[in-house]
């Protein structure tokens, strides 16, 4: 139990004179869910054996960290030599690399095992050649750096030091200021300035306030919060505290996803460590504030991301959105005003509280201060997930550090802000990436997710794809959402099956107008981007669906049709040993033939035949 | 939500401008409200006044100047100097799309759906001009077929008409304060759910809110009234408005007919139901167009019933009562008039037994029910009726239950409990031995043992005065008697309380320091307090912990007995008692007699006459000889019916007028088929006092007639021209002129819409909504010195278990009409015996395996149903059924004062059969 901030920074200096005595190597070995459904586990398990076999338990210290954002390259590990602070990073482990991971020597360059490079510093920390490296990680500072399950480990890394400077040397107003000067926005996709909404809940006269770190992300194919949460999870826990402080909250809870076990785990593990140790609970390092932290799970519905429908959910009624106003900052959880935050929001206040906003605002740009997370997916060679500051360009991102288009193709749009973003073309690659630019390109931030896609995507049907997704997860509640969602969709299927009419188009591009005009929360306000964007920029592979019944992809099974090119063709009968469902016909060395109303439109026998005879229309 | 507001003063007037239209509004209102106030007509389906906004439709949409995009005007509150578009080339066009998408999520079978013509849908879809080929998108209702529930027994719910405006599920949870209705699934597939069981499994008791709450035909009330015909609203004839013949709440309901024959019920928006009714009112009116309905007299020859003709019917009973009253003189008659009857009836029934027959013998049923909280209440203030009014109940900071199982027994008042608890955060304190639904809402619930009532209710005062929290003010400037009440009082601290009661101390400290620091606390209050051998004692102790904490004389506070019947307060005021005139005068008041006397033109007896339990003692002991039974069936409703049914058997000369042959009219010589409620017009007088118009909606079966021409008649018979009064408008008017709370409670006003609260003193006066604002009727109120007495039966050896009777939500008293209701015996219809799981288990019974429960006095066979409702030791069985009556096996032992019978305690033995 730490009782007060003297206790505190005792216990921290006597934790950093250990650090600094300790010799050897450690081995950080990335554990987040991604890295153990990749076999993480196993070389954890190999590489304990082999220093226990080897009796090497003082030259090397296993750390079980969270995730280091390499999802190309999973399972991996970062080596540090303590004494000389040089590091190397593995990927694409195996258990049988123990040996070659131990025998490392850091000053040759070739091991024998992928060495990854690496792409990001930490802004917080003085470190060499900082200048060519893209990646600035704020929000993900101790995520893939520390052990998640040891408070020393977080508090060694200046765990609870903004705490401490906030209880102790700002008043609440100073932190709400502070927050508001550094211009940091809602990470949740909004991009509502934080210190704003701190204020506005700040200035409720009310005898019980909450605040909500909203974990519930939902975005397919986004986990920028599930990994802060699965790594660093007591930085979350300092920032609600001080968020508490700042607008004279009590009571904090943390809403997150049930299929989020891991992060469950160490929050759960995190908030019983925090209260036992004094930096959770009553009067906290005897500053007289007291503030407590519960979980929350939600039950898998995307709409309860949106805040109304998230303190709807934990109120124990349906997770349905209610109308704004009233704001949850004047009137939220059980009507008390109420802060709701997403997970890296709050990753981001610590370093502001310890650093000042004049420190963070050097980083991002004027609007946009500070850094985003993204999950880098797609048709791009390095998957993963990355921390860059505002303003960097989407060619940075997908050629620096993504590594170019996967095999070699050409790039045709990068959708950003998961399911209600919209595709940005390659026209704009060079522009400087904020919640402005983005907004004005039709797409928006959203929570970070980014799609690259290359000219074998259709741009109608990943509209479809999108839609298909907020189209299931629409709640229900209003008309528009719920109804025009499902004929938007329905319209798309008449488009991508050769159906649709000029009159189609017309009616598309008015339902998107009043669903995004008249819905009722942001699902359903942004429902339509995937389309108004895609319409936007790809208006001619429409026309094409629409008009020519083409699709120039090759994606829409009903636009296409296979053919054999009789003069090409040798009749060998790879394309008809191939067929599934026995549609070509044709004997030993004649030309074949495909019926196509019994083509079923796989594309085995284009990619069977050797001879380019199989033709795709 | 306007229920809410609605008797909250609105803050100082805003100006606010729609499509160039300056309009006045009050601060906090939403855009659309002031917009249909004012007759713009902004389309809405999911706004329904009753419930808080729900902003689902989008079709309210309007945009205000200076604010991006577009707002739903139901959950806008409206700004001063705001300028609104509610009608633009835009908005239009929005609606016109968002309508498209309803109609293709919706089975617009208007051809086959009975809300064809009054669906909102339809209006704004024929307003748009949607017709099937002017709309855009493809039908996709076919996905909610699976969702429909046809499986309650008063509604069908077709998911495919639903548009999921949230109406009926916000009204089932914030109206009626139950939440069973639900939502099931996302998107395109929400459906509106009764959680994890079908409808007819689920908790849903059949109120029907959600039914008036749809505008589509998604929910409909199933053909309850006309199962072989359906109905579409342009088949019915005639709709009216009349009061509920059902409990004392006096809902208004707005009846439809066809051909002599009820086929649609809905509330009305009107005080003091808005709109709610509860299962009986809305599905249980068929008892009218029964086939057992009587059309004619009968007369009994050789013990058998013959129909006769009135002249015959109406000549035997008047000589027949002539020859008894010569004979054996005025008091050897005796006559029980009402509660079920109008106000007009009561009073010329009671002025028949006075000046007519010429005693004082007349009583009604309120003897069994609030006889004790007249005459308790009466000591205490000087009148003895609910002292405020339902709709203050909403209001209240703390609301104290004890004794009333308000969701069953007054379903639509349990509504106003409930939103006081569920959206104004009052705290309810449910004192009952029984674990009642209210329960689930309240913040402390004290079980004290049967028949201890004095005894906490003086523990909770012991605690108010030891914490300070009494109002001396009040009680200096109010009250007298304060010095030998807080000697008493002092008696009965918590810990003593708790070895009389079993209510844990520290329960009682803390419902007493809730009751005590409240601002405005309102007792409710019903047969449990006043059916006990102390009955009036445990009214006295209720009125003395209302009167030392000042929660009397002002809004949502008050002494609040709930009146069982629909109009038993108005036949009480009717002076149905033996002891008053009507205006509770007394008889033996030489004032009072001289104006009855010269305004009946007849010679009036002085002496109060007999009790209703009293009537039936004194037959066997051959001093009356003939009754006259108007309405009544004491045979089930009273204590100890065997004694009762005896009673009646052994008379000279018995004549019943009903509308069915009641197991009392069986035992009669003479039956005169009366008019129901459906059938004539005339007052109810509801629990609050307030007086509410009955309407006649059809024409009476056969010969039948209203109570009060058949009472005119047998009086004219006996006595040429004594009454004559050719409506019941005369009666009225003779009411007025003699009593003096009914004054200013004319027919005309009544027919103009007003729904007056007595005391209403002159034509002008407004009426009363709460009494005793700064003077109780009786000057200062009397706080009364009271100790606990034991009830008489204790259980023992022979007897061990103790027996309470009451009423079930889906029957009404002895049945009479609810149990010939098609649809309330869909949900019950055989008796049933309550028994918690440890004596079920200590007894080897099943659940539902019949038993048989035997008293010192009777016995009966009924299933038996595990319950968690009584505590261990105690059982509990309605009254409603006569093949399992439970008031043979009641005690008739007598209060001393008010005669009501302790019909909640008797100590029983269960046998396994």
């Amino acid at each position: 139990m730490i009782k007060n901030l003297n206790e505190l920074n005792e216990y921290s200096k006597k934790l950093k004179i250990k650090q600094n005595n300790k010799t050897g190597v450690n081995i950080l070995i990335s554990m987040g869910t991604c890295g153990i459904a990749a076999g993480a586990r196993q070389v954890l398990n190999a590489l304990s054996e082999k220093i226990k076999a080897e009796n090497l338990q003082d030259n090397f210290h296993i750390t079980e960290v969270g995730c280091m954002g390499l999802c190309y390259c999973e399972p991996s590990i970062e080596l540090q030599d303590i004494k000389t602070g040089n590091s190397i990073i593995y990927g694409n482990l195996k258990p049988e690399d123990a040996e070659k991971i131990l025998n490392t020597d850091f000053n040759q360059s070739m091991h024998g095992l992928e060495v990854i490079k690496r792409t990001w510093n930490y802004p917080e920390e003085e470190t060499e050649n900082k200048q060519n490296l893209l990646q600035a990680k704020i929000a993900l500072k101790n995520t893939g750096r520390i052990n998640p399950e040891r408070l020393e480990d977080y508090i060694v890394n200046s765990g609870y030091e903004a705490l401490s400077k906030a209880l102790f040397k700002m008043t609440s107003r100073n932190v709400i200021d502070e927050i508001t000067e550094s211009g940091l926005r809602g990470r949740g996709g909004g991009g509502f300035p934080t210190g704003k909404k701190w204020s506005f809940a700040a200035a409720q006269k009310s005898d019980v306030k909450y605040i909500i770190c909203n974990a519930d992300e939902g975005d397919p194919g986004a986990f920028m919060d599930r990994a802060i949460l699965e790594g660093d999870p007591y930085s979350i826990l300092e920032a609600m505290t001080i968020a508490g402080y700042a607008v004279k909250a009590t009571k904090g809870y943390i809403y997150i996803r049930a299929e989020y076990p891991l992060a469950i785990q160490r929050l759960l593990f995190a908030i019983i460590q925090s209260r036992n140790n004094g930096f959770l609970g009553k009067n906290i390092l005897d500053s007289g504030f007291s503030f407590d932290i519960e979980l929350r799970y939600g039950a898998g519905a995307f709409v309860c991301g949106e805040e109304t429908a998230l303190i709807n959910s934990i109120e124990g009624l349906r997770g349905t959105p209610s109308n704004k106003p009233p704001f949850p900052a004047i009137e939220g959880l059980w009507d008390k005003p109420t802060i709701v935050n997403n997970v890296e929001t709050f990753a981001n206040i610590n370093a502001i509280i310890r650093n000042g906003h004049q420190w963070f605002r050097k980083i991002g740009t004027k609007n946009s201060p500070g850094t985003k997370v993204f999950a880098l997916a797609g048709k791009i060679n390095n998957v993963g997930l990355i921390e860059v500051p505002m303003g960097i360009t989407l060619k940075e991102i997908i050629y620096d550090i993504g590594k170019g288009i996967s095999g070699g193709k050409k790039l045709k749009a990068v959708q950003t802000g998961g399911p209600s973003g919209g595709c940005i073309t390659p026209d704009y690659l060079n522009l400087p990436i904020d919640y402005d630019t983005l907004k004005s390109l039709g797409s928006m931030m959203g929570s970070g997710g980014m799609i690259v896609m290359d000219e074998d995507d259709c741009m109608v049907n990943i509209a479809k794809f999108f839609l298909n997704f907020t189209v299931d997860e629409s709640c229900g509640k209003c008309i528009p959402c719920r109804i025009g969602g499902q004929q938007m969709f329905a319209i798309l299927e008449k488009i991508t099956t050769g159906k649709g009419t000029e009159k189609d188009l017309e009616i598309l591009t008015a339902l998107c107008d009043t669903i995004k005009k008249t819905s009722l929360c942001g699902l359903g306000m942004t429902a339509p981007n995937p389309v108004t964007s895609t319409m936007k920029y790809f208006k001619h592979e429409y026309e094409e669906h629409v008009f020519d019944k083409k699709c120039r992809a090759g994606k829409c099974k009903d636009l296409i049709l296979f053919s054999i090119e009789e003069k090409k063709c040798i009749g060998c009968s790879a394309c008809k040993r191939v067929c599934p469902a026995d549609c070509i016909e044709g004997s030993l060395k004649k030309p074949h033939k495909i019926n196509s109303d019994k083509c079923v439109k796989c594309g085995e026998c284009f990619r069977a035949c050797k001879f380019g005879a199989v033709i795709k229309n | 939500m306007e229920i809410r507001s609605r008797d909250i003063l609105m803050e100082k007037n805003i100006k606010i401008n729609i499509d160039g239209k300056e309009l006045i509004a009050n601060k906090g209102e939403t855009i659309l409200s002031i917009a249909k106030r004012n007759d713009i007509n902004i389309p809405s389906l999911c706004y329904n006044k009753n419930v808080s906004n729900t902003a689902a439709c989008r079709l309210c949409i309007v945009s205000i100047e200076g604010r991006p995009g577009l707002h739903p005007s139901c959950a806008t509150i409206a700004e001063d100097g705001m300028k609104i578009t509610a009608f633009s080339e835009e908005i239009e066009t929005k609606r016109r799309i968002i309508l498209d998408l309803i109609l293709s999520a919706h089975n617009d079978d208007c051809i086959n759906c009975e809300k064809d013509s009054i669906c909102e849908l339809q209006d704004l879809a024929f307003k748009y001009n949607l017709g099937r080929d002017n709309r855009n998108f493809p039908p996709i209702w076919n996905k909610l077929k699976k969702y429909s529930d046809k499986s309650s027994q008063v509604l069908d719910y077709d998911a495919t008409k639903c548009i999921q405006c949230q109406r009926c599920v916000k009204a089932c949870r914030e109206k009626q304060g139950k939440g069973i209705l639900t939502f099931a699934n996302r998107g395109i597939e929400t459906a509106v759910s009764t959680g994890y069981s079908k409808w007819n499994k689920s908790q849903c008791d059949g109120c029907g809110e959600c039914i008036q709450a749809c505008p589509v035909g998604a929910l409909v009330m199933k053909p309850v009234y006309n199962p072989k015909n359906r109905i579409r609203q342009k088949d019915i004839e005639k709709t009216i408005i009349t009061t509920c013949p059902y409990c004392g709440v006096g809902c208004q309901l707005k009846v439809s007919t066809i051909k002599n024959k009820i086929v649609k019920v809905e509330g009305c928006n009107d005080i003091p139901n808005y709109g709610s009714t509860c299962v009986k009112g809305r599905f249980g009116l068929d008892f009218v167009n029964h086939p057992d309905r009587l059309t004619k007299p009968l007369i009994k020859i050789n013990g058998k019933f013959e129909e006769t003709s009135w002249k015959k019917a109406l000549n035997i009973t008047a000589e027949k009562l002539i020859k008894i009253k010569t004979k054996h003189g005025n008091d050897s008659i005796c006559g029980l008039s009402s509660a079920r009857c109008t106000n007009e009836d009561n009073y010329l029934f009671q002025k028949f037994m006075r000046s007519i027959i010429g005693t004082n013998n007349v009583d009604h049923c309120a003897r069994l029910c609030h006889s004790s909280t007249v005459a308790g209440l009466a000591a205490a203030f000087g009148s003895g009726a609910m002292t405020n009014s339902i709709s203050e109940l909403e209001n209240a900071d703390v609301i104290l239950v004890t004794g009333s199982n308000t969701t069953e027994t007054h379903p639509v008042i349990s509504t106003y409990i409930k939103r006081a608890v569920l959206q104004n955060n009052a705290k309810l304190i449910v004192v009952d031995p029984r674990k009642i639904d209210l329960v689930k809402y309240a913040a402390v619930w004290l079980r004290q043992k049967n028949g201890t009532d004095v005894a906490w209710i003086n523990g909770l005062m012991n605690v108010i005065i030891n914490e300070k929290l009494h109002n001396r003010k009040f009680i200096e400037t109010r009250t007298e008697g304060f010095e030998e009440f807080a000697a008493t009082v002092k008696k009965y601290p918590p810990e003593y309380v708790e070895q009389i009661t079993g209510i844990p101390s520290e329960d009682l400290i803390k419902a007493a320091k809730l009751y005590g620091k409240a601002e405005n606390a309102s007792i409710v209050y019903a047969m449990g307090i006043t059916q006990h051998i102390n009955g009036t004692d445990n009214v006295k102790s209720i009125a003395n912990l209302a009167m030392i904490t000042g929660n009397i004389g002002k809004e949502s506070s008050g002494v609040n007995p709930l009146r069982g019947q629909n109009n038993v307060q108005g036949a009480c005021d009717m002076g149905a008692l033996p002891n008053v005139f009507p205006g509770y005068q007394k008889t033996d008041n030489p004032e009072a007699h001289f104006k009855f006397a010269k305004a009946w033109n007849a010679e009036l007896p002085l002496k109060p006459g007999l009790t209703v339990v009293e009537m039936m003692n004194s037959i066997l002991s051959g001093n009356v000889k003939a009754m006259y039974i108007m309405g009544e069936n004491p045979v089930i409703s009273d204590a100890n019916s065997n004694h009762v049914k005896h009673s009646l058997e052994s008379l000279d000369f018995l004549v019943c007028q009903d509308i069915f042959l009641t197991e009392t009219a069986q035992l009669a010589d003479v039956v005169f088929p009366s008019a129901s409620f459906a059938e004539k017009d005339g007052t109810f007088t509801n629990t609050e006092r307030r007086i509410l118009k009955v309407n006649k909606l059809i024409s009476e079966p056969g010969e039948s007639k209203p109570d009060w021409q058949i009472i005119s008649e047998l009086a004219n018979k006996m006595k040429t021209n004594s009454f004559s009064y050719g409506s019941c408008k005369n009666i009225l008017d003779e009411i007025n002129s003699l009593t003096p709370q009914y004054r200013g409670i004319t027919h005309s006003r009544i027919a103009s819409g007003e729904k007056l609260q007595w005391p209403c003193p002159d034509k002008k006066h407004k009426g009363t909504k709460f009494l005793h604002k700064d003077k109780f009727t009786c000057g200062f109120g009397k706080l009364s010195a009271i100790e606990h007495t034991p009830p008489v039966e204790k259980p023992n050896k022979k007897y061990p278990y103790i027996l309470s009777t009451g009423r079930s939500l889906y029957h009404y008293h002895t049945g009479s009409m609810s149990r010939r209701s098609t649809s309330l015996n869909n949900y019950l219809s055989e008796a049933y015996c309550e028994i918690s799981k440890e004596d079920m288990n200590r007894l080897n019974i099943e659940n539902g395996e019949l038993i048989k429960v035997k008293s010192r006095r009777g016995e009966i066979e009924l299933a038996a149903l595990l319950s968690d409702k009584p505590s261990t030791g105690n059982i509990f069985i309605p009254f409603h059924f006569a093949e399992a009556a439970a008031n043979k096996l009641t005690n008739d032992k007598l209060d001393p004062v008010a005669k009501i019978p302790e019909l909640k305690v008797c100590a029983v033995q269960i046998e396994k059969i």
